[in-house]
């Protein structure tokens, strides 16, 4: 196994000075890239709700990521790479989180982890509740579970990996000439208000006013009847 | 007292005697499946002084808001108890509905401030004298009072659960579908997003103001406001701290919550009773075994059914299995709150994993069991189960504990920062609806296990954990304290385990539950945990409010953190142990 290894490394058709014979691998850039970024992504240290505590209990002796090297949990944005949103976004909440995602320096990786941060899970229906945190920010990875097991999320985490070692250094949009813009975050009004719908709600509100009329007429029959 | 002698012996209650006492403006409560008493909201202040004064009900356990739609009536529900033990006292004040508004109890019971402040937001009954009465859950400038029965979500589809079916026409449609905006979002007629009143926050910052004022200062400095959380490593989960300083020293606190308010009571009224069993478990996520419990407790004194003998042995087993890992957990994350990162937290969760795996075999689950159903449970011990209970807390969790506490009680740097931190008195922890640790840790012995017992928590030996100086360092104490009597409990539980029918009758998806009021209260890990549900005979409860004590402890947080340093906020929030899916619900 040794021997063919080093006939490998040694038969490659790149001029190795003698010197540094078997002491050199040769492999892609973006290859050598991924494997030291997906190897040590820290994850922010950021629990919104019932999933941080699986999430706990992963980073604990006996599931354990460290073996992952994501052990490193920062409590500031600044530090970290991938934020694993655990738990229910409400919408009192979320400003907070679409500037932490903001403050995250690039490369960043979102993981929505639970039923709630992928499509709101069991609490949907609420008034307060955010349909899912990719209504806000982009998800890379979605694990489902109430809440997901540890082995869930390791598994969601892994499956991380794989994505970080698909991309390509030409492509990703960090080393892009273009500027990232920052996702505009939403706003606390009679209800919350994403700038980016502010078209659609303007549109919507003509409308809505139609309704709202047909509606009350719709009722004021049902009370009649 | 004399006019007492004219009531007939038999109706004789608590809620009579109040009647006889205040003839006129208070009248017992004759609706059917009522108890307690109606007080005339003008004389609501000098009634509930009587009930802590003169009849002793000296602890407000929750303060909540009823909308009668149909009655065009709203109702505050006062439940009070005896800190000596006893059954409790529920009194109700009515207001119209279009003019809701009811004296503020603070000034009797400064416990109902959290309270006051969370019927004023869901519920938008004005609370008159209220000292802050801003909104809580929600933020200011939301549109509407939304547990208020005529106020529907974007998402609304039907008034209850079970909904139509969502492919009428061969094809399945989705809520969102229905929403003109694809999101969960609605905005009042002629909304326009161009210009609107943000949330500045500054009814917050005024309220700190406030609590500044009069403040009597030796240094001449500038009062620094500094804001904590909702992200922030120390606060388990969202919550935030709004705190003033003085140099170092706290001058006011004020606690902002509602970061995870994923609207239970909201849901839980569309919910069939039955729905609202799991949704309980997402409460207190660290404990769901004692959630279904009160809920299931609650329930049953609606439909006025008990359980089989083997069913309650094991929801006292599940319960206080449950109770060793939130405490255990408690500790741990309390430590970390002290700066001891992570190493004592890994030594909890290493035993928290075996009750863990037992709750998995037993029930499914790890954390959300959903595993109590009315008049019952929803299976029965696995093979193997009851031995695996029984080594644990025979063998392993004795000496676990034991291993906690000889690393960490006697810490020099555990003591130094939290011996005479964050000092509750016994009167304070009282006044302020302190429950659960808090309030035994502060020299107060009130268990509901022991004070009012329900299930068959009667027929267990073991002592109601109490120490005195109700500083941070004795909330520690006291955790390692129940753990041991929690083992004591499992230890008999499990010895005289029958054998029997786990669930009473059929099971059923639907259960018929008569027309009433219910009080389900059980001694919750974090405190007395509360169900108040209010059936109308149709399959969704009316009324389903959670009194939860996570909630209601941060209601003495201020008067716990003023004088001391900066560094104890965290210390004394771990010590209080909050979680924030029951602070917020």
């Amino acid at each position: 196994m040794n021997e063919m290894k080093q006939k490998n490394i040694e038969s490659t058709k790149f001029d190795i000075p003698p010197e540094l014979q078997g002491q050199v691998e040769i492999t892609t850039i973006d290859k050598i890239y991924n494997w030291g970024r997906r190897s040590s992504i820290w994850p922010l240290m950021f629990g919104l709700a019932c999933c941080a505590i699986e999430m706990i209990c992963t980073a604990a002796s006996r599931y354990d990521f460290a073996r992952f090297g994501m052990e490193i949990m920062r409590p500031s944005p600044r530090q970290a790479d991938l934020m694993i949103v655990a738990g229910t976004v409400t919408k009192k909440m979320i400003p907070q989180i679409v500037r932490l995602y903001n403050q995250m320096p690039e490369p960043k990786y979102v993981v929505a982890m639970g039923a709630c941060a992928s499509g709101g899970g069991p609490f949907k229906e609420g008034y307060n509740v955010v349909s899912g945190v990719d209504r806000y920010v982009p998800v890379d990875v979605y694990i489902p579970g109430c809440p997901p097991t540890p082995q869930a999320l390791i598994h969601g985490l892994i499956t991380l990996q794989r994505k970080i070692d698909t991309q390509s250094i030409k492509k990703v949009r960090w080393y892009s000439k273009e500027p990232i813009d920052a996702i505009p975050v939403p706003l606390l009004g009679p209800d919350v208000v994403d700038p980016r719908q502010n078209a659609i709600i303007r549109e919507q509100a003509e409308k809505i006013i139609e309704q709202s009329e047909t509606n009350a007429a719709g009722t004021a029959q049902v009370e009649q009847a | 007292m004399s006019e007492q002698t004219a009531i007939p012996v038999h109706e004789i209650t608590p809620a009579a005697d109040l009647a006889a006492r205040f003839p006129g403006a208070v009248t017992v409560d004759t609706r059917k499946g009522y108890e307690g008493c109606i007080v005339d909201r003008d004389h609501l202040v000098e009634v509930a002084t009587a009930v802590r004064d003169e009849f002793g009900y000296d602890y407000l356990s929750s303060v909540t808001g009823v909308d009668y739609l149909p009655e065009g009536m709203m109702e505050v529900v006062y439940h009070a108890y005896k800190t000596t033990g006893g059954p409790g006292l529920a009194f109700k004040a009515q207001t119209p509905r279009d003019d809701a508004v009811v004296p503020s109890l603070v000034a009797v019971y400064p416990g109902a401030d959290l309270q006051e402040r969370e019927a004023w937001d869901l519920l938008g009954i004005r609370f008159e004298g209220h000292p802050d009465l801003r909104r809580i859950l929600m933020w200011e400038g939301f549109a509407g009072h939304p547990l208020r029965k005529d106020w529907k979500e974007p998402y609304f589809e039907e008034e209850g659960k079970p909904f139509k079916n969502r492919w009428p026409d061969g094809q399945v449609y989705r809520i969102e579908d229905k929403n003109p905006f694809d999101n969960n979002v609605q905005y009042p007629e002629g909304f326009d997003p161009a210009q609107f009143e943000v949330d500045d926050e500054s009814l917050l910052y005024e309220s700190l103001k406030r609590s500044i004022r009069g403040r009597d200062s030796a240094l001449d400095t500038d009062v620094i406001m500094v804001n904590m959380g909702p992200q922030h490593p120390s606060t388990h989960g969202v919550f935030r701290v709004a705190v003033a300083l003085e140099g170092e020293k706290i001058v006011a606190l004020k606690p902002v919550m509602g970061y995870l308010h994923r609207n239970h009571e909201k849901i839980g009224e569309r919910n069939t009773f039955l729905h609202n069993m799991p949704f309980t478990d997402r409460l207190d996520y660290l404990s769901s075994l004692s959630n279904n419990f009160g809920y299931a407790l609650a329930v049953e004194k609606l439909m006025n059914i008990r359980p089989p003998e083997r069913a309650e042995y094991l929801r006292v087993i599940m319960a206080e299995l449950t109770r060793i890992s939130n405490h255990l957990f408690a500790v741990g994350t309390f430590l970390n709150d002290l700066g001891a990162y992570f190493t004592p937290v890994l030594y909890a969760i290493e035993e928290r994993e075996l009750i863990l795996d037992i709750f998995e075999a037993t029930t499914g689950s790890r954390m959300m069991c959903n595993y109590f159903r009315f008049g019952g449970l929803t299976r029965d011990l696995p093979e193997g189960i009851a031995e695996k209970i029984r080594r644990l807390v025979y063998e392993r969790l004795p000496r676990k504990i034991d291993e906690l506490d000889l690393y960490l009680t006697n810490n020099e740097v555990v003591r130094s920062r939290t011996e005479g931190v964050g000092v509750l008195t016994p009167e304070q922890a009282i006044a302020y609806s302190t429950c659960g640790p808090v309030l035994r840790a502060s020299g107060v012995p009130y268990d509901i296990r022991r004070a009012e017992p329900y299930s068959i928590y009667d027929r267990f030996d073991f002592d109601v954990a109490v120490r005195y100086h109700g500083d941070t360092y004795d909330r520690y104490l006291i955790r390692i304290d129940e753990l041991r009597q929690s083992v004591r409990i499992l230890q008999q539980a499990i010895k005289d385990l029958p054998e029997g029918p786990i669930q009473e009758g059929k099971p059923q998806y639907q259960v018929r539950v008569p027309a009433g009021e219910a009080y389900g209260r059980v001694e919750g890990p974090k405190g007395e945990l509360g169900f108040y549900v209010i059936s109308t005979g149709k399959p969704n409860p009316w009324r389903y409010h959670v009194r939860a004590p996570s909630f209601i402890n941060l209601t003495g947080y201020e008067k716990m953190c003023v004088g001391n340093k900066v560094a104890d906020v965290v210390a004394i929030l771990g010590s209080i142990d909050i979680v924030l899916g029951e602070t917020d619900r």
